[in-house]
């Protein structure tokens, strides 16, 4: 027993302390003077990274582990605006069709190399290589030619002006002295990367965690911290029990947990909790190819007989917000009133679609030429949020005579047999918000064939044109016209019907200190971020 | 008996090729491939880009042609590479994985049956007493409970209020710095819930099993005989019951062999534990062809193998069917 307790106590102390590394540090703090760096912040991840090289892959684990290794040209700030990363700053050309980015002096990647406009104009090289088996490729084909002028000075030239392609560079740029003439599926960095971010890689231990140590070179100045690891625990219950026993650090809450779960004096006391609107939204969309959804009567009926502030404290107890287009509250591009938004009215859903041919049935489903009004709303297998919410729908929707089915699939079928084939009458799906509000790929008309993401068909002439503007301009007023002009007609069209931006919930241990939340989350001063000295 | 031996092994080619051929049209029959679980519904995706990746897989060609190449690699005991972003050898992923599977299988597999034999001759020796009664509660809870939930329980109990054991994985951070006897004493804290626990899930089938042959073997005349002449109880049940109601008890144990590297996914993903049920699941979500292939592969050997024993192993030691096929 005493055996066991004394293990207990070292396997504690390992935990929190970070052990043979943590030596220097300590030194560090008895210096005294500015806040001394050191101790390791351990977090969860539900997934394993799959590939280190951030072009190769697309899983959201992967890209969080890369995006601490690598830098990109230019990234979001904490406000969400666009801002110089690995490029000091950068120009446009006045007919907007040349970026020339002026890189920053003297970053070096993590073996000690220098970083020149070389690994720029290779990550762009190898990224639209048909040789690359990249998905990352679009936005970059849209460059007419790069070319890297001096060491650090890069320029792009476009065929007309995108942007897009501003944001676009925010891609991690690559080694080149490590993967120049080499085959970049075989590369051994997809395991062991090595960047210029402000954490070196230090080990994978498969299926277990991915730790990464401090950079003392990082161009912004060291990180606080000596280590971040990521320990990766695939089932949320046993991840909020490891943050609960001390094995974690920090982790994202679901709604029960953070409103139910966690609002505990001890708690409150160990975790700081903190709250703002995830990049993201759920939607009802209609398959517009069926004469049914068709008459913009009925899209709108059926979303005045939503409730969706019910549907935001019914899924997510709260903790989330009602949307009405598709961008998330307090960015640019947002619209915050949208005159056109259908608000919840069950008394004008019925007119609607009384005016549009409906009459009450003997069973309580309206009907129309003889046709019961009645669809299938699908959704995908494993979403728990996505299935109560369709339910709340159709408990909605019941009481103004429509009657609603609920088919639940699995991903892979869901998507070939009923997405790809058009096959499905509304679904329940949700969209991540890119940083850059472009809609081109889910909105415009040219992208409705199959495997394309206007796959529910929607046309609009109009708003194709102000997509094509939105994108052709750099000025961000006439951009914003253009995006809340289109927020306008998508309320009036009701193509979807956009029900919430969820909240997103991250809890962190409180010996961290130095977290600042902000509009792009929690994440944007790691390197600021330390543990407190006890 | 070399004939017999030499016929079976033989007919093990043709079925395992069978086995391949069908997994392999069943695999392929599901809705959706690799590439598509990467790039579906992804705004930087194009048509193009798809079709440079399916190439890359060698999806583009006829599904016959892509059969064949994976048959004629199996040949040479490649089994590809992985169709997932890492695309690493098959074979890698496969062996980071099966040591703590087949160690964690063969410790619970010990314990179950270390376990569940003694409790099934307890029960048999004291038929329909309470103890009997109370061992069938036990062992038919633990049958029932979901495993899963018990784990969450038993992690909360015992990891969060009383923190004397660790929540998930198989190793505490930092552990890697340990003298190896440390090392080992916190592995092996690591493995005592899950091991626990899957133990518990299991005892039921096996301990009902031995009950029921040891109240066969004890109906038996040669036990009525063996009491009649005036041998000690104890005696009767350990040597003369005992020894004949283990046999079916040890052809069970020959099959069980190729469930060996099989984990399930259930508990490795609340535990956290790095196992074949974990990349098998894995796999088939992301219809990663060559890696469902490879498990898939193994464990049909194993049967096969696992089979082979059974019966040479039934032959071994049950006289009986050793005259009858001499």
């Amino acid at each position: 027993m005493r055996f066991s307790r004394r293990l207990t106590l070292l396997c504690a102390a390992l935990v929190f302390a970070g052990c043979t590394s943590s030596a220097p540090e300590e030194k560090a703090r008895v210096k005294g003077g500015v806040p001394a760096g050191g101790d390791a912040l351990v977090t969860g991840s539900i997934g394993e990274p799959s590939n280190l090289i951030p072009i190769l892959s697309a899983d959201s684990a992967s890209s969080d582990v890369a995006g601490r290794v690598y830098n990109g040209l230019v990234r979001y700030d904490k406000n969400l605006k666009l801002e110089g990363d690995l490029a000091q700053s950068w120009e446009v050309s006045r007919d907007g069709l040349e970026i020339t980015f002026h890189l920053r002096r003297g970053v070096k990647w993590h073996d000690g190399q220098g970083f020149t406009s070389r690994d720029v104009l290779y990550t762009y090289r190898v990224t639209i290589d048909p040789k690359t088996p990249t998905a990352y490729a679009e936005d970059f084909k849209q460059v007419q030619s790069a070319q890297a002028i001096d060491p650090y000075t890069f320029r792009v030239r476009y065929a007309k002006p995108f942007a897009p392609a501003l944001a676009s560079w925010g891609m991690p740029i690559l080694p080149a002295h490590l993967l120049e003439g080499k085959e970049i599926t075989k590369s051994p960095l997809s395991r062991s990367p090595i960047g210029t971010g402000p954490f070196v890689f230090k080990e994978w231990v498969p299926g277990q965690r991915v730790t990464l140590e401090r950079f003392p070179d990082y161009f912004e100045g060291a990180p606080l911290l000596s280590r971040y690891i990521y320990r990766i625990i695939p089932d949320s219950s046993t991840m909020y029990m490891e943050l609960k026993a001390g094995g974690i650090d920090m982790m994202g809450l679901s709604p029960v947990q953070y409103q139910r779960q966690t609002d505990t004096k001890e708690f409150l006391a160990r975790f700081n909790k903190y709250r703002y609107p995830a990049s993201a939204y759920t939607y009802l969309g209609y398959n517009l190819r069926l004469p049914l959804f068709q008459d913009v009567r009925v899209r709108q009926a059926i979303t005045r007989a939503i409730n969706k502030e019910e549907i935001v404290q019914g899924v997510l107890l709260g903790m989330g917000q009602i949307s009405h287009g598709p961008y998330k509250p307090g960015t640019w591009a947002y619209k915050d009133k949208v005159d056109a938004d259908p608000a919840y009215d069950p008394a004008r859903a019925a007119a609607l679609l009384k005016e549009a041919g409906f009459v009450m049935g003997k069973d309580g489903i309206l009907v129309k030429d003889g046709k019961p009004l009645s669809f299938t709303i699908m959704t995908n297998q494993g979403n728990d949020q996505r299935l109560k919410c369709a339910q709340i729908i159709q408990r909605r929707l019941k009481t103004v005579g429509i009657d609603v089915k609920i088919r639940v699939m699995e991903w892979a079928s869901f998507l070939t047999n009923f997405i790809d084939k058009g096959r499905f009458e509304a679904v329940l799906l949700g969209w991540t918000i890119g940083q850059d509000p472009d809609l081109y790929d889910v909105w415009h008309s040219s992208k409705t064939g199959p495997k394309e993401l206007n796959f529910i068909g929607y046309k609009n002439p109009e708003l194709d044109r102000l997509i094509v503007e939105g994108r052709g301009t750099f000025d961000t007023e006439k951009r914003r016209a253009c995006y809340h002009q289109i927020q306008e007609i998508l309320a009036q069209d009701q193509p979807y019907t956009f029900l919430y931006v969820p909240d997103a919930l991250p809890v962190v241990s409180s010996r961290i200190q130095g977290v600042e939340p902000a509009p792009a989350g929690i994440m944007h001063n790691l390197i600021k971020w330390r543990v407190k000295a006890d | 008996m070399a004939n017999y031996l030499i016929k079976r092994i033989l007919m093990l080619f043709p079925l395992l090729i069978g086995i391949t051929l069908i997994t392999f049209t069943v695999i392929h029959l599901a809705p959706g491939e690799p590439v598509e679980m990467q790039t579906a519904m992804s705004p930087k995706v194009s048509a193009e880009s798809r079709a440079r990746l399916r190439e890359f897989y060698g999806l583009d060609k006829p599904l016959h042609v892509q059969y064949g190449m994976w048959l004629s690699n199996l040949a040479r005991l490649d089994f590809g590479r992985s169709f997932a972003p890492d695309n690493r050898p098959v074979l890698d992923k496969i062996t980071e994985r099966i040591p703590i599977t087949i160690s964690l299988n063969v410790i619970a597999l010990i314990l179950q049956f270390g376990l569940a034999m003694p409790i099934g001759i307890l029960a048999a020796v004291h038929r329909d007493t309470l103890l009997d009664r109370a061992i069938s509660v036990f062992v038919f809870l633990g049958f029932a409970v979901p495993t899963f939930w018990l784990a969450l329980l038993c992690m909360y109990f015992f990891g969060v209020k009383l923190s004397w054991l660790p929540i998930s994985g198989i190793h505490s951070l930092g552990s890697e710095h340990l003298p190896p006897l440390e090392r080992f004493w916190d592995m092996a804290r690591h493995l005592i819930l899950p091991v626990a626990i899957a133990t518990f899930g299991s005892l039921a089938g096996l301990s009902r099993y031995m009950r029921s042959t040891m109240l066969e073997v004890l109906s038996q005349d040669y036990i009525t005989t063996a009491r009649a002449k005036g041998v000690k109880e104890r005696i009767v049940i350990y040597k003369h019951a005992l020894k004949n109601a283990l046999l079916p008890v040890i052809t069970l144990l020959g099959f069980s062999l190729p469930g060996l590297i099989g984990g399930s996914v259930i508990f490795e993903t609340i535990f956290s534990i790095p196992g074949m049920g974990q990349l098998f699941y894995q796999g088939v979500m992301a219809r990663d062809y060559p890696l469902v292939m490879g498990i898939l592969v193994i464990g049909a050997c194993l049967t096969l193998v696992g089979n082979l024993l059974a019966d040479l192993c039934y032959a071994f030691a049950d006289p009986r069917i050793r005259h009858g096929r001499g």
